[in-house]
């Protein structure tokens, strides 16, 4: 690696360890007052223990050696001989990769919301780090989907729908908040979380080009594209159907776009990002309507924005995808002149992702149900987890 | 006409608004309060530091019925909200002079 690349690379991981407490004050503005400290806390929990699991074992199991098929080895448990002689550049990629293990099942906090017990969310993340994304962020690079020649330029399928998916197990197992749900509290929060997400996700997707190169600039230009065309097209939706645009929609607009584009975003050039972020707006925008018509509790909406729109960005590829522009190895959209393969391993790899990612993630939280129980007592439910799980309290009125 | 206030606990207000509505109650003014009574406060640590919390949050409910309807209500809301510990709160009736509704100027038991 390069310098200018290492560099890129070191800049790019600190970008998405920042997505981390970005998507915390995104989810914690849209919870209610008395428990966004425990949402906040629910995130940067994550950047406490995942860190650590992905340096002693995580990293090891997911990528060395990188053409297992299944799972990786025992041969870089913590660290084991990678060292800075050369470039550095190997410490550089497990920083980097470290921060997307510790920011993706911080994404499944925001379905969890407000009656979840802080000790069972404290288990289930590291287990679930370890039994569902490394697996399955094996098989999408080096492992068996990506030999296949799916493609997943920076985690929708190995990170979006998988936690999507994940979010949804898991409320099944929790069941519905007793209080229903509630406005958001705090917009103004919302929108900081939103601006830092944007912002971190320029390294989530063009740092996942691994080099200062050609790649790395189209992959930032179709994050900073559809994200815009995304938020404008859930803006424009809901002006028409339901009379206001809205802040929270254009939030939402500009999340589900970043989602979208994250598997395509060294895949597509010129007016793809556009087209796939409009797609993805209106079709989140209708999408977290579906937890009303199916009865299940995602608190803020994880389901809909994630794992919908990692699916509707990860089958777009196989449309969009565009080889020629890149020089790359790798199979043309429809529109490109392909034909139907690359649509059909998109498909089959997010249906790998989504059959492993949701069987285990309800066995391990009927598991946790089982043993120290996942839901906080209904006094404590209805009184706040702020101060029941945390002992703080997010606003005084009263000194 | 008596004026009923309740200070309740907080998780409790559902319970309370459900039980005045199949009361027959047809409106009702909540507000977030703090206070103590015998339940004393709590206590948040932060830094390692611990914080006496003396004023804990309730819920204070303020509605106007008629005299015959004070029994009703008062057994309603003691019931929607007791939960046998310390803390449940109170429940206190007061007499009223006068009531207008401003939009009609009604007074009276019309204006309830």
């Amino acid at each position: 690696m390069d310098s200018g690349s290492l560099a890129w690379v070191l800049v790019s991981a600190a970008l998405v360890l920042f997505m981390t407490p970005g998507l915390a004050f995104f989810y914690g503005g849209m919870d209610r007052s008395r428990n966004v400290l425990n949402m906040l806390m629910m995130n940067f929990y994550c950047v406490l223990i995942v860190p650590i699991v992905w340096v002693a074992v995580g990293y090891s199991l997911s990528q060395v050696p990188f053409e297992n098929d299944f799972i990786g080895g025992f041969d870089s448990f913590f660290l084991k001989d990678i060292t800075v002689a050369g470039d550095g550049s190997t410490l550089a990629i497990v920083a980097f990769l470290g921060m997307f293990a510790a920011i993706t099942p911080a994404l499944i906090s925001g379905a969890v919301a407000d009656r979840m017990k802080f000790s069972a969310w404290a288990i289930f993340v590291p287990v679930w780090s370890l039994l569902v994304y490394v697996p399955v962020f094996k098989w999408v690079y080096g492992g068996w989907l990506g030999q296949r020649g799916s493609l997943d330029f920076a985690g929708g399928t190995a990170i979006h729908v998988n936690a999507g998916i994940a979010a949804l197990a898991a409320v099944m197992v929790l069941g519905k908040r007793k209080s229903g749900a509630q406005p958001p509290h705090s917009m103004p929060l919302v929108m900081i979380g939103t601006g830092i997400l944007w912002f971190g996700w320029f390294g989530f997707n063009a740092g996942s080009a691994l080099a200062a190169n050609g790649q790395a600039a189209q992959a930032f230009m179709n994050t900073f594209l559809a994200a815009a065309a995304a938020g404008l097209a859930w803006v424009i939706v809901e002006w028409l159907r339901d009379g206001h645009p809205t802040n929270l929609g254009a939030a939402s607009g500009i999340v589900a776009g970043l989602v979208a584009i994250t598997p395509a975003a060294g895949y597509v050039s010129g007016p793809a990002p556009i087209f796939i972020g409009l797609i993805a707006g209106v079709v989140c925008c209708y999408a977290v309507r579906l937890k009303s018509k199916f009865g299940y509790d995602d608190a803020l909406d994880v389901v809909g924005v994630h794992f919908v729109g990692g699916l509707v960005g990860s089958l777009l590829i196989g449309f969009f995808a565009n080889p020629s522009f890149f020089d790359g190895a790798f199979e043309e959209g429809i529109f490109y002149g392909g034909d139907a393969g690359l649509l059909l391993e998109q498909a089959l790899a997010n249906g790998a992702a989504i059959v492993w990612s949701f069987v285990l993630t309800f066995a391990i939280m009927v598991a946790l149900k089982k043993t120290i129980g996942v839901r906080v007592s209904d006094e404590d439910e209805a009184t706040g987890l702020d101060l029941s799980e945390h002992g703080e309290t997010a606003y005084r009125g009263l000194a | 006409m008596k004026l009923i206030t309740a200070i309740v606990k907080p998780f409790k207000l559902d319970d309370v608004k459900d039980a005045l509505k199949a009361a027959g109650v047809q409106g009702i003014t909540v507000s977030e309060v703090r206070g103590f009574g015998r339940q004393g406060g709590h206590s948040e640590t932060y830094r390692g530091a611990e914080y006496k919390i003396d004023f804990v949050p309730k819920v204070r409910l303020e509605l106007v019925v008629d005299d015959s309807a004070v029994d009703g209500v008062v057994n309603a809301i003691k019931a929607a909200a007791s939960t046998g510990k310390i803390g449940d709160g109170k429940i206190w009736v007061t007499g009223i002079d006068r009531i207008v509704r401003i939009r009609t100027g009604e007074e009276g038991s019309d204006a309830i």
